[in-house]
């Protein structure tokens, strides 16, 4: 499939769903739906640099709350629309990704992966004491009833929530054009083996550093409409670990490798923590992706659809990459699992 | 601004004695990340857990805390027994430790932090032992009992581990299996057992450090991402894995911290740690004391 292809198909989806929860008529559905969208987001964006790259991000925390403050930073200062907001926290996020990447990333990986826990806690000390975005208190933020698009009016939840599927949309699309280019293959080659990439001419530091900024950008946009749908931002909530964790947890459980990992992982982990809040407690409702997402990386070290391919492969599918790849594909996987077996 | 000698000078002591502690909180993690690189970020999960164990023994049985933590060493010995096992198997021996076991620890120390606050809730926890609410003054100076029990038992603690790895047979080989493991494999020794007994000792070292820590102030669940940076932040300064590096680097952040507090006002505490993190990976990675 190609890329426009996909784009449009993806498109088609994200406004089939929208029209169908319209059609629902409750809110709860855009609320849900929301948060679910939004770690789509987060999850795709933290795979970029986690499962292509092979680096792990404990800030995604970090970056979400850089891209949420900016909104209330400039809902205080000048009130700007949405989009226009999405583009300042893509570029703030990014540019804190960069340089954090930038100081780490020529170390070996855990230093990468230590750092980006401190940036969270840096970060946090300084929203905390930075009165003018609410500091320790928390800032308000009243969102209006409703907007007017050209054509259509929305209720704000329905805005918020088109504006995060469009979101999920590019995310996706971006991910997915990364996996099939010469990008993504140099990624894979610093997943697989970063000394022999080096060796071999790959610009290793360079490409580590665009996966960085890219998914802290992607980051970044996901918590930019965050303070008005939640209304009420406070550091604790803006920076909470349920974001690193669930950020992690949802590609590892849906498999790293591909872009459909992240989105499965997503839809289930946070369909089932929807349900598991509602039904029983936030609190257990984290423990349970803490357990599977050790479980997972013990016994399914690919995830869902490291256990499905094989199967699928066997069926005549090379979903999901196209019929052109798949032998390139397969040969690097076969390399990919020498160089890892010595 | 006008400093007085007297909260100068009390301020210092209080770093010193603050970073005593935090050289009991980090040595674990020299031994595991410095000396064997296993990146061990669930450590604080087990000084937390730690803490409670000393919480609840205390609380039922009026025994003093750091008793209690040595009593708790064997059991904090074989868990990490345990978990190195698990590692090696899953992760270490596929070749996997970057990304699945880094994911590993941090699951981990995800579900200890939410299966202490399903259980003991948020609330605050303290012990009660006859040193907790003494102090001392020397003239100028105050020393609160608090934190000068736990900094001399950390300082001993660290003594005999350095005594452990630089003279005798068991500790030596800890220290050539971070250097060559395949030249220890041709001295006839098992790496993976070494490691395992090593790993084990980084975990029991928690048993005492989450003692101190419920002795020093009073704890709750979350506690312990706070230590997070300052582990690793002290770790690397120290020169990864060099005990006396820990020391130092320790004690120079409790000062750093201690000042921060007195001058600044506590709520800057967190930054300095990670600020001085990414400062030393930016500008000397290789830390005070490195190799």
């Amino acid at each position: 499939m190609r890329s426009w292809t996909f784009c449009l198909i993806s498109v088609a989806v994200a406004a089939i769903v929208f029209v169908l929860a319209r059609l629902l008529d409750n809110d709860y559905v855009f609320f849900a739906g929301y948060t679910v969208l939004q770690f789509v987001v987060l999850s795709t964006a933290w795979n970029i640099l986690g499962g292509y790259c092979g680096y792990v991000n404990f800030g995604t925390a970090a970056f979400f709350a850089l891209g949420a403050y900016s909104t209330v930073f400039f809902h205080k200062t000048y009130p700007l629309p949405i989009p226009v907001l999405l583009i300042i926290a893509a570029v703030v996020s990014g540019l804190v990704g960069l340089g954090t990447g930038y100081l780490t990333l020529r170390l070996r990986g855990a230093f990468f992966a230590i750092a980006t826990l401190a940036l969270a806690v840096v970060l946090q000390t300084l929203v905390v004491n930075w009165n003018y975005v609410g500091g320790s208190r928390g800032a308000y933020v009243i969102r209006p009833a409703e907007v007017d698009l050209l054509i259509l009016k929305l209720s704000y939840i329905q805005y918020l929530f088109a504006i995060m599927i469009l979101l999920a949309v590019a995310a996706l699309v971006i991910a997915r054009t990364i996996e099939r280019s010469k990008l993504g293959y140099g990624f894979a080659t610093i997943r697989d083996d970063e000394l022999a990439a080096e060796a071999s001419g790959v610009p290793t530091l360079k490409l580590k550093l665009i996966a960085t900024t890219l998914s802290g950008a992607l980051m970044g946009m996901a918590g930019a409409p965050f303070p008005y749908y939640i209304g009420y931002l406070e550091p604790a909530s803006a920076f909470g670990l349920p974001y690193a964790v669930n950020s992690i947890a949802m590609p590892m459980i849906g498999g790293t490798t591909t872009w459909v990992g992240p989105l499965i992982g997503t839809l289930l982990l946070g369909t089932l923590q929807q349900i598991a809040t509602v039904t029983i407690s936030s609190a257990v409702n984290l423990l349970l992706v803490g357990i599977l997402l050790v479980a997972f990386v013990i016994i399914a070290p690919n995830g869902i659809v490291g256990l499905v391919q094989p199967h699928l492969r066997n069926m005549g599918w090379s979903w999901p990459r196209s019929s052109k790849l798949k032998a390139s594909e397969s040969a690097s996987a076969a390399s990919s699992r020498s160089t890892r077996s010595t | 601004m006008y400093v007085s000698a007297d909260l100068l000078v009390n301020a210092l002591i209080a770093g010193l004695l603050l970073g005593g502690f935090y050289a009991a909180v980090t040595v674990g993690i020299s031994v595991s990340f410095g000396i064997l690189d296993i990146v061990n970020i669930a450590h604080p999960g087990f000084i937390i857990l730690g803490s409670y164990i000393a919480y609840i023994v205390n609380a039922q049985f009026g025994l003093d805390p750091i008793v209690i933590g040595i009593i708790a060493l064997p059991a904090f010995y074989a868990l990490g027994a345990v978990t190195y096992q698990v590692y090696y198997v899953s992760f270490e021996k596929r070749g996997q430790e970057a990304l699945r076991g880094l994911a590993f620890f941090f699951g981990l120390l995800f579900i200890t932090e939410v299966m202490l606050i399903l259980v003991f809730g948020v609330d605050y926890r303290y012990v009660n032992a006859a040193y907790v609410d003494t102090s001392y003054s020397l003239g100028l100076i105050h020393l609160p009992m608090r934190m000068v029990v736990p900094c001399l038992m950390s300082l001993l603690m660290l003594a005999l581990l350095q005594l452990f790895l630089t003279r005798t047979f068991y500790g030596r080989a800890i220290m050539a299996v971070s250097q060559d493991q395949l030249a220890l494999q041709l001295m006839a020794a098992d790496p993976i057992k070494i490691k395992r007994m090593a790993f084990a000792i980084s975990i029991a070292t928690c048993s005492m450090a989450g003692a101190f820590l419920i002795v020093i102030q009073p704890i709750e669940p979350s506690i312990g991402r706070e230590y997070i940076g300052r582990v690793f932040a002290i770790c690397v300064l120290g020169g990864l894995g060099s005990i006396p590096g820990t020391l130092i680097a320790a004690m120079l952040l409790g000062i750093v911290e201690s000042f921060t507090a007195t001058f600044y006002g506590p709520s800057w505490g967190p930054a300095v740690s990670f600020g001085l993190l990414l400062l030393t990976l930016a500008v000397r990675p290789a830390g005070l004391l490195g190799r």
